[in-house]
């Protein structure tokens, strides 16, 4: 068989994809968040007319035309990948969601981008009325990509409204259908919750790093953290009972993803424990070392502590997903959930007590937690991709049999021309993310831009312009 | 059964309509990075980069829009092209990951030595994909061997003595196309400097067209029929003596002196002729040789679903589009720049 490095072609694409999806989210995660939250900010500035409110809003503007730029580059990349990498899948499947998609492209990634120029740049030239308008315009159309690739996605796991034809494609039967398929309300809530938590989570780490550093007079640092951890007492909770639905929801159509997720390699006819931790063996199909709390499992997934559940007993071999990956993701994404709803619940104890910008050890968790989000999100997908194995559509088209043409040496190259060029590009966009975290939100923050600069006629000499435009980004901490 | 055809034919217009938009929208702003090279201040790189930093986001979305539609509306055409060109597609998806992360990284650079890496990676990253363009173009009209419904060439089909010379083609078309745009944003000692660079790449770019337009009949039988014979030549004569119109007026307002925006415009009907040539040449094909569009079509329910959507939201991105466009008009003030 034709392998690379001992994978075969469709195993790379599978790498390929999910190693792009993986990095592309990560910008969405945030960049949906931080809109909304820009977008509040803006608001908020023209309605109090409190400077502070200016001063924060320049400076996440800044660490907002980053990620959604690495947001726009590797997601360009995904739109492609269906048809390199998928073509059967994009041939059998293109007729259902490639106009879910091209809406998509219509109604939020042109609203996106045509009014970011605007927010950005244009405060000046258009005037404040406009501008809020811009960032309003913005924030939704990050809200209506996520809502258009999520039902996407949703119609991926739980698909219905098709037919097939007689050349093999999926013919569209019932539009509504196919959007409104049963697990994207529940995938939307969840996802975009996520995003919303994420973003808490970065804006209060950064302003906990702060208060940490002795900024705590700074009305922008203090602001940011008070707001993000609002956020966190109020989303966290929810987050964690819209996963719960989610998971009943997922138990009704994908039973041998929860299965995985639970680790349940036997069906429990009376009651089945929770377990907490074990090590799955998908060979020997059994959970060794399980520890549980017997019957919980099935309190939480019927609301009956003696309700049977099935378990991968009753499912084939080669229909179960990989065991070992869903089981642990599902887990990382639930501890950090509650770990979320902890540090929420503290800072709203310290918030009572009045010592929320004294509070020591509750800035250091929150510190510890900034990246808590994107991490949360990215085994949350893991869980959600891995667990609808081995199908690409439900049920309905294998992912073995939904690869391209494609030699295993043309698809290894180009992973490894992604992973190398991936890690180098955004990994020196998150270090300059870094930076201009690292600095506190000044007096007077820039733009996004400094002037380009005198041409040639100007009074100014052009090394002094150096100095000014080289260091746009030279922290004013004061 | 007639209903389904036209829709099918309104998709090839829309599709052709949003690759069109792509190619003189991308094509000035990476034609913009084509020209870096040749300018070496910082200052002059500054200004240059800030002519489209407000816009080329947006400008990049026709390309979604373009291989969303392809997906949507002709999967099956979708399906064969990505693998037949997979090398030179991937190529270009890289390059427009590094030149537009330019966009911001270039201003966050803090030493030197990142500038100039910043400033290589936009370079790179434009003429890399300026160049996949032209290569992918070519190697659609050279034709794609299928097989079922699969691509059933090899892996360096796309790469030959034709697909190149539309890569270059593409590469001079791009700068000359970002000149005449700066043209028409910038004053003073600089635009003296564009407006010579521009002379040059019209050249260039005269050549090119002509070297591809001899070209492509030697291609096959199918191309050769489709332009000369009768009676269709009555219909296609008109292309070339208008495109040699336009040209001569191009040099007109290159050489002599007249408005700023006449090279940019003319340039934007040359390049649109050019299309309406490819246009010509391909018709009704959604594969060169193989399958026609009506071959490739998703059913009439896909079709119609999007068009509805197509007809009511692509005007009203026109118009919010030419907005942005006009809050940024005019000459950039290099004293002020954009905040
Ligand atoms: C839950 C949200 C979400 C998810 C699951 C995805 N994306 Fe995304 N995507 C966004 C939310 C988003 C966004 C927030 O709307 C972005 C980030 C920056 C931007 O421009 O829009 C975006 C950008 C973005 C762009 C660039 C748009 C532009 O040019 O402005 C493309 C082409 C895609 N995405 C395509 C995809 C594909 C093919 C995906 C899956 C396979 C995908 N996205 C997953
Ligand atoms: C944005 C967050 C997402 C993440 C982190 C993610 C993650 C993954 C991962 C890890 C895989 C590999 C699964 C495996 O190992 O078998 C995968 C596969 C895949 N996903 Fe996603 N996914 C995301 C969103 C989406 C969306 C929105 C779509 C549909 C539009 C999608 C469609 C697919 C397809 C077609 C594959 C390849 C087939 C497969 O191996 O299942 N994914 N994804
Ligand atoms: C205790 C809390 C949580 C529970 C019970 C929970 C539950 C779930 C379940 C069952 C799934 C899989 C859905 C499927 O099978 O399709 C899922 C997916 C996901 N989770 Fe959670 N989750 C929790 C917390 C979080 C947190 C804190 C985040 C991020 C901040 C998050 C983000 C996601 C994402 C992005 C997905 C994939 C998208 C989706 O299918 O909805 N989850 N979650």
């Amino acid at each position: 068989m034709d392998t690379f490095l001992g994978f075969d072609a469709v195993m790379l694409a599978r790498m390929q994809f999910g190693f792009t999806v993986a990095f592309h989210f990560i910008f969405p995660a945030f960049s949906i968040g931080l809109a909304s939250f820009l977008a509040v900010l803006n608001g908020l500035y023209l309605w109090r007319k409190n400077e502070a409110y200016l001063r924060l809003f320049k400076y996440w503007l800044k660490i907002f035309a980053i990620t959604f730029a690495m947001g726009v580059v590797s997601g360009i990349t995904m739109s492609y990948q269906f048809g390199t990498n998928w073509s059967v899948f994009s041939d059998i499947a293109g007729p259902v969601i490639g106009p879910l998609m091209a809406y998509e492209v219509l109604t939020a990634f042109f609203l996106e981008a045509g009014f970011l120029g605007i927010m950005i740049f244009g405060r000046d030239k258009v005037g404040p009325g406009l501008h809020m308008f811009a960032c309003l315009m913005v924030a939704v159309g990050t809200a209506i990509s996520a809502t258009w690739i999520l039902s996407v996605n949703s119609w991926m796991q739980t698909p219905q409204g098709f037919a097939i034809a007689e050349n093999g494609q999926f013919v569209p039967e019932d539009w509504w259908a196919i959007i409104f398929n049963p697990s994207f309300p529940y995938r939307l809530a969840h996802t975009l919750t996520a995003a919303y938590l994420t973003t808490a989570f970065i804006v209060g780490g950064v302003g906990a790093w702060h208060l940490i550093r002795g900024h705590g007079e700074n009305p922008g640092v203090r602001t940011m953290f008070s707001m993000a951890m609002w956020m966190a007492t109020i989303v966290a909770p929810m987050q964690i009972f819209l996963g719960d639905m989610h998971g009943l929801n997922t138990l009704e159509h994908q039973p041998a993803k929860v299965m995985a997720m639970e680790g349940h390699f036997d069906s429990h006819p009376e009651g089945a424990p929770l377990y907490l931790f074990g090590i799955p063996d998908q060979e020997a199909q059994e959970l060794k070392y399980a520890i549980g709390i017997p019957k919980l499992s099935s309190l939480i997934l019927k609301h009956h502590l003696d309700a049977p559940l099935a378990g991968l007993d009753t499912i084939p071999r080669e229909d179960q997903p990989p065991v070992a990956i869903v089981f642990w993701s599902f887990r990382i994404m639930v501890g950090l959930g509650f770990a979320m709803m902890g540090v929420g619940l503290w800072s709203l104890w310290a918030r009572f007590r009045g010592r929320l910008y004294e509070a020591g050890w509750l800035h250091r968790a929150a510190l510890v937690m900034g990246p808590s989000g994107l991490v949360a999100v990215i085994a949350g997908w893991i869980t959600t991709e891995v667990g609808r194995q081995p199908y690409v559509v439900y049920g309905a088209l294998r992912t073995a049999e939904a690869h391209s043409p494609l030699g295993a040496s043309a698809v290894g190259t180009s992973l490894i021309a992604f992973v190398v060029i991936y890690f180098v590009v955004f990994g020196a966009g998150v270090a300059y993310i870094l930076k201009l975290m690292h600095h506190a939100p000044a007096l007077g923050e820039r733009g996004v831009r400094v002037e380009p600069g005198p041409i040639r006629t100007s009074g100014i000499t052009p090394d002094r312009q150096m100095r000014e435009s080289g260091h746009d980004i030279a922290p004013e901490t004061s | 059964m007639f209903y389904s055809i036209d829709l099918t034919v309104a998709w090839a217009f829309l599709l052709a309509f949003s690759v069109f938009v792509y190619v003189v929208l991308d094509g000035f702003d990476l034609g913009i990075g084509i020209l870096y090279p040749f300018f070496r201040k910082k200052e002059d790189r500054d200004i240059m980069m800030n002519s489209v930093a407000p816009v080329w986001d947006g400008n990049e979305t026709w390309l979604v829009l373009g291989g969303g539609g392809l997906f949507a509306a002709f999967p099956l055409a979708y399906a064969v092209i990505m693998p037949a060109v997979y090398p030179a597609i991937i190529a270009m998806l890289l390059a427009l990951i590094f030149r537009g992360v330019a966009f911001e990284y270039r201003w966050r650079a803090t030493s030197r030595l990142s500038k100039r890496a910043w400033d290589a990676a936009f370079i790179g990253g434009s003429v890399t994909a300026a160049l996949a363009q032209g290569i992918i173009l070519g190697a659609f009209l050279q034709g794609i061997e299928v097989e079922g419904r699969a691509y059933a060439g090899g892996w360096w089909d796309w790469l030959t003595p034709f697909s190149v010379l539309c890569g270059l083609a593409v590469v001079v078309g791009y700068a000359f196309l970002g000149a005449c745009w700066l043209n028409m944003k910038l004053e003073g000692e600089i635009q003296h400097r564009v407006r010579i660079m521009a002379r040059a790449f019209f050249v260039a770019t005269l050549a090119g067209i002509i070297a591809v337009s001899v070209a492509t009949p030697f291609l096959g039988a199918g191309y050769a029929a489709r332009w000369f014979g009768w009676p269709q030549i009555a219909l296609t004569a008109p292309v070339p003596l208008l495109i040699g119109g336009i040209a001569l007026l191009l040099a007109r307002s290159l050489f002599a002196h007249g408005r700023d925006i006449w090279p940019f415009l003319l340039a934007l009907a040359l390049f649109a002729l050019c299309f309406l040539g490819l246009g010509v040449s391909i018709w009704p094909l959604a594969i060169p040789q193989e399958i026609t569009i009506w071959e490739a079509a998703a059913p009439a329910k896909s079709q119609l679903f999007m068009f509805v959507g197509a007809i009511v939201l692509v005007p009203i991105i026109l118009a919010y589009t030419g907005y942005a466009y006009w809050v940024f008009r005019g000459k950039l003030d290099p004293e002020k720049g954009y905040h």
